[in-house]
C-alpha cells in the first residue's frame, strides 16, 4: 500500500499520523481519569501503528507514472473487506441483543453486555460500519468510472477511509464503556464528532476534486446521489451534534438544544440520516451497479431527475412525523405528515425506474443471484417507502408508534433494501476489482441470497405481527372504560415473535458469513491473477491524478 | 458529443450520453407519476386547510376545523373519566365489606385491578402476586402489616421504609454481623426458627441445637416476634411459624437473615396512584388471597 504513495504523500502521511498521535496524546493527558483518556490512548495506538507501517515502506520505490492512466482502486478493495467485517460484527451483536429480548439473562456480568450498551453497537455497526464503508468504497469506484477521472491523489482516499473507521471504532468502544450523548444514531460524543466532521469534509472535497476533473460532459445520476449523501450528511451531522463539553478533559457534553427543540433537531437529523445516508447513498449504488449488471440502459432519465429532486426536497420536511402526539406543536406534525405522504411518489418513481430498467433483462434476474439481490432491494425499497409514508399518517401512527411495527419497518428498509443492494453491488464489484470474471462460487452467492431473503421475511413478518398486536393491546379498553391489559401482558404476548425475529436475524447473519467467505476466497484466487485496475472502456484516456 | 441511439428492446431513444457503458433512455415520465403527485399534493392541500399547518410570524394557520391536539386529549380524558364515573363513585363511597359482597362491583375490581396490578405491582410481586425472593407472596394470607382492608390500603398509601413521612418502618437487626450473637448462637436460632414450621428439625440431628436456639430466641427475638414467634403486624415483624417466607425458609436463608438483618422496601403509592386506584388494588389483592387455593 505504501508503495502506491509518492514520496511527498508518504511525508504527508507521516505528518498526519504524527499530528493524530499528538491529538490523541492531548486527549489522553487532558482526560486523566476520565473515559476520554481511553479514547486518547486508543488514538495514539492507532496513529503509532500507522506511523510504523508508513516508515516500514518509506524507502520502497515510488509508483510509476503509468499508474495515472488507470483508476485507483486500492482504497475501494480495502473498503469492501472492512465493510464486510463490520457487517458480521454488527449483525452478530444485533442478533445477540435480539436473543437478549427473548432470554434477558443472555448477558455477562458487568454493564458492558447490557442491552442498552450493545444496541448502539448493533445500529452504528451496521449503519455506519457496514453501510458507511460500503458507501465510501463504492463511491470511490463509481465517482471515477462515471467521471472518467482518476482519484486526484493517493493519500486523500486512504485518509477518508481509515479516518472514518477510526471514528467507528471510537464510537463502538465508547458505547461499551458507557460514553454516549443519548441521541439515537448520533450517540458518539463531541471529540468523535469533531473528528468525523474533519474526515467528512475531506471526503466531500475529494468528491468535488474528482468531479471537477471529469472527462464526461454530464454528471451521471449515481454521482448526484453520492454527492447529496456526502453533502447533506455533513450538514446533518454538524447541526445535530452541536454540543458543549463539560470540560475539555471530559467525554461528556450537553447539546446546545433542549426540550422539544432538541427532539425536533434530533428527528430532523434521524429522518434525514435515513434519507441521505440510507437512501440517497444507496440509490447511487443502485443507479450504477444495476444497469451495469443488467446490461440495460436506465429506463428513464427524466424520471431520475424528478425522483432525485422530489426525494431531496421532500425528505427535509418529514422528520417531525417521528414526534406525532408529542409536545411538538401540531402544525409541525402536520407538515411532517403531509410531506411524508407526497414523498411516496418520487420514492416509488425511483423504485420503478430501477425495476423498469430490468425490462429486457428479466432472464438475467432469474439466473443471476447478484442481479436478483439488486432487484429484491428495489422491491423492498418500494415496500418500505410505502410503509413509511403510511405510518407517517397520524391515525396510523397512533397505532404503530412505540411498537415493534417501527422495528419491522426499519428492518424492511435496512435488511431488504440497504443490505441487499450492498451485497448485490459488492458481488458485482469484487470480481471487477480483482480482475476476475466471476466470484469464487456462484452457488454460494445463490445461498447467501436465499438466506438473506428468508431472514428478512421472517424478521419483518414477526415484527409486523408483534407490533400490531402490541398497538392493539395498548389501546384496548374494558367495558368499564379501563385498560384491558398491563404492559407486561403485551410483553408476554411478544415472546414467540421475539424468538422468530432472532431466528430471522440469525439467517441473515449466516448469509453474511457465507458472503464473507466467498469474497475472501475470490480474493485468494485473484492473488495469482493480474492485479491491476482497469482503464476506461471507450479507449479514451482517463483524467490523470493531480 | 451526444449520439442518440434507439434501444431495440423498448424502442425509445437514449439521451446520447454514456458513462463507462451505462446509457439512459429518454423515456417520458409516465402520466401516472404526475397523477399521483397531483393527488398527494391535493390531499396535503386539503389537510393544510383543515388542520393546523404553516407558521405565520409568531403564530400559525389554525385550520378550518379548529382542531388542537391539546384540547382534544383533554376532552378525551374528561369523557373517559365521565364514562367511568358511575361505577367509580360507588367504589369510592362504599365500604370494603359492601363492595366485597357485591358481585358486580367485584367483577369491576377484578377487571380493572389486574392491569393496574400488572403495571404497578407485578415488577416486584410477580404477575400472579406470589412474590419471589425478597418480595412477599400476597396470596398467602400471611401479612406483615395486617391483612384487613384498611391495613393493606395503609401499606399501599405510605409504603414500607419509604420516603413518605408516615411510612411504615421496620428493620431486623444484623445480629451476627454486628456482634449481638455469636456464630454458634446464630446457628442455634436458625435451627430453632426452622423447627417452628418444620417439625422434623426437632427430632433430627439438630434437635439439641434447636433447643439451645429456643433460649437465645427467648432473650433476643421475642421483643419483635413475640414469645410464640407469631410476629406482630403492628411493627411488621413476620410470623415465623407458618410456611411462608419472604427471604426463603431453608436453613441457610434463615441464617443469612439472622446474620445480616433485613430491611425490606415498598414505595409509597400515595402520589402515584389515585385513591380510587389504590382502593381497587386493595380489594383486588385481598380477592386474590381469598380465591387462592
Amino acid at each position: 500500500m505504501i508503495a502506491q504513495l509518492t514520496i511527498q504523500e508518504r511525508q504527508s502521511a507521516l505528518m498526519i499520523l504524527g499530528g493524530l498521535a499528538l491529538a490523541g496524546l492531548a486527549l489522553a493527558v487532558a482526560g486523566g481519569q476520565d473515559l476520554l483518556a481511553a479514547h486518547g490512548w486508543l488514538t495514539v495506538v492507532c496513529a503509532l501503528a500507522g506511523l510504523f507501517y508508513v516508515i516500514s515502506g518509506y524507502f520502497e520505490p515510488e509508483p510509476s507514472p503509468e499508474r495515472l492512466a488507470r483508476y485507483y482502486d486500492e482504497p475501494t478493495k480495502a473498503g469492501v473487506v472492512i465493510a464486510m467485517i463490520w457487517a458480521i460484527a454488527g449483525l452478530f451483536v444485533g442478533d445477540w441483543v435480539a436473543w437478549q429480548l427473548v432470554f434477558p439473562d443472555l448477558a455477562f456480568e458487568g454493564a458492558w453486555s447490557s442491552f442498552g450498551r450493545l444496541r448502539p453497537i448493533h445500529t452504528s455497526g451496521v449503519i455506519f460500519g457496514f453501510g458507511g464503508n460500503a458507501l465510501i468504497a463504492t463511491s470511490f469506484h463509481v465517482m471515477q468510472r462515471a467521471t472518467r477521472a482518476r482519484l486526484p491523489d493517493q493519500i486523500t482516499p486512504w485518509f477518508v477511509l481509515l479516518g472514518y473507521n477510526l471514528f467507528c471504532v471510537i464510537a463502538a468502544t465508547g458505547y461499551l464503556m458507557g460514553v454516549t450523548q443519548s441521541k439515537e444514531y448520533a450517540e458518539p460524543e463531541w471529540y468523535a464528532d469533531i473528528w468525523l466532521a474533519i474526515v467528512w469534509v475531506t471526503y466531500f472535497l475529494l468528491f468535488l476534486r474528482t468531479l471537477a476533473r471529469r472527462q464526461e460532459p454530464h454528471i451521471y445520476v449515481a454521482n448526484w446521489y453520492y454527492m447529496a449523501f456526502i453533502l447533506l450528511v455533513a450538514v446533518l451531522h454538524v447541526v445535530n451534534n452541536l454540543a458543549v463539553p463539560i470540560s475539555f478533559g471530559s467525554a461528556k457534553s450537553y447539546s446546545v438544544f433542549s426540550g422539544v427543540q432538541d427532539a425536533m433537531t434530533q428527528w430532523w437529523y434521524g429522518h434525514n440520516a435515513v434519507a441521505f445516508f440510507l437512501t440517497a447513498g444507496f440509490l447511487g449504488m443502485l443507479y450504477y451497479f444495476l444497469p451495469v449488471r443488467a446490461g440495460r440502459p436506465i429506463y428513464s432519465y427524466r424520471m431520475s431527475i424528478i425522483s432525485f429532486w422530489g426525494i431531496t426536497f421532500m425528505y427535509m420536511w418529514a422528520g417531525s412525523h417521528h414526534l406525532h402526539f408529542t409536545a411538538l406543536p401540531q402544525w409541525v406534525q402536520t407538515l411532517g405528515m403531509t410531506f411524508s405522504v407526497m414523498l411516496l411518489v418520487p420514492s416509488w418513481a425511483s423504485a420503478s425506474n430501477a425495476l423498469m430498467t430490468l425490462n429486457g433483462a428479466w432472464t438475467k434476474v432469474r439466473d443471476d443471484a447478484t442481479l436478483r439481490f439488486m432487484t429484491v432491494a428495489a422491491i423492498f425499497y418500494g415496500i418500505s417507502t410505502f410503509e413509511g409514508s403510511f405510518m407517517a399518517i397520524r391515525a396510523v401512527n397512533s397505532l404503530s408508534h412505540y411498537t415493534d411495527w417501527t422495528i419491522g419497518h426499519v428492518h424492511a428498509g435496512a435488511l431488504g433494501w440497504v443490505a441487499m443492494i450492498t451485497f448485490g453491488s459488492i458481488y458485482a464489484l469484487v470480481p471487477k476489482l480483482w480482475n476476475l470474471d466471476t466470484m469464487y462460487s456462484g452457488r454460494l452467492v445463490e445461498l447467501h441470497f436465499w438466506l438473506a431473503l428468508s431472514g428478512t421475511l421472517v424478521y419483518v413478518f414477526a415484527m409486523w405481527n408483534s407490533g400490531i398486536i402490541q398497538g392493539l393491546m395498548w389501546r384496548s379498553y374494558t367495558e368499564a372504560g379501563t385498560l384491558s391489559y398491563s404492559f407486561i401482558d403485551s410483553l408476554v404476548a411478544m415472546h414467540p415473535y421475539y424468538i422468530a425475529r432472532a431466528v430471522g436475524g440469525l439467517l441473515f447473519l449466516l448469509g453474511a458469513l457465507v458472503g464473507f467467505y466467498n469474497i475472501v476466497m475470490t480474493i485468494r484466487t485473484a492473488s495469482a491473477a493480474q492485479d491491476e485496475s482497469d482503464a476506461p472502456v471507450l479507449g479514451a484516456a482517463v483524467q490523470a491524478g493531480e | 458529443m451526444a449520439v442518440e441511439e434507439r434501444d431495440p428492446h423498448s424502442g425509445y431513444l437514449t439521451t446520447g450520453h454514456e458513462w463507462n457503458g451505462i446509457k439512459e433512455l429518454n423515456t417520458p415520465v409516465p402520466r401516472v407519476v404526475f397523477v399521483f403527485l397531483a393527488l398527494t399534493f391535493a390531499f396535503s392541500l386539503v389537510y393544510w386547510l383543515l388542520m393546523p399547518s404553516f407558521p405565520v410570524g409568531t403564530t400559525y394557520l389554525k385550520g378550518l376545523l379548529g382542531v388542537d391536539q391539546r384540547t382534544a386529549v383533554t376532552e378525551e380524558l374528561r369523557r373517559a373519566s365521565a364514562s367511568r364515573a358511575a361505577w367509580a363513585r360507588r367504589i369510592e363511597t362504599a365500604d370494603y365489606a359492601t363492595i366485597r359482597a357485591d358481585p358486580n362491583l367485584m367483577g369491576l375490581v377484578r377487571e380493572t385491578g389486574r392491569p393496574l396490578f400488572g403495571d404497578n405491582c407485578a415488577v416486584c410481586h410477580g404477575t400472579d402476586a406470589k412474590g419471589g425472593p425478597g418480595f412477599p407472596n400476597l396470596t398467602s394470607g400471611s401479612w406483615l402489616w395486617g391483612g384487613k382492608p384498611e391495613d393493606v390500603a395503609r401499606t399501599l398509601q405510605v409504603g414500607i421504609n419509604a420516603a413518605h413521612p408516615d411510612t411504615r418502618a421496620s428493620q431486623m437487626l444484623a445480629f451476627g454481623r454486628d456482634g449481638m450473637l455469636s456464630r454458634e448462637d446464630v446457628d442455634a436460632v436458625a435451627a430453632y426458627v426452622q423447627s417452628l414450621s418444620d417439625r422434623s428439625v426437632s427430632s433430627g440431628p439438630d434437635a439439641a441445637s434447636a433447643a439451645a436456639g429456643a433460649k437465645v430466641f427467648a432473650s433476643k427475638c421475642v421483643a419483635c416476634h413475640g414469645p410464640a414467634a407469631k410476629g406482630s403486624t403492628s411493627i411488621g415483624a413476620p410470623d415465623l411459624t407458618d410456611a411462608f417466607w419472604i427471604y426463603g425458609g431453608d436453613r441457610s436463608s434463615i441464617r443469612a437473615s439472622i446474620w445480616g438483618g433485613r430491611q425490606g422496601h415498598m414505595p409509597s403509592w400515595e402520589a402515584r396512584l389515585t385513591d380510587l386506584d389504590r382502593k381497587i388494588l386493595t380489594l383486588y389483592v385481598l380477592d386474590l388471597g381469598a380465591r387462592a387455593p
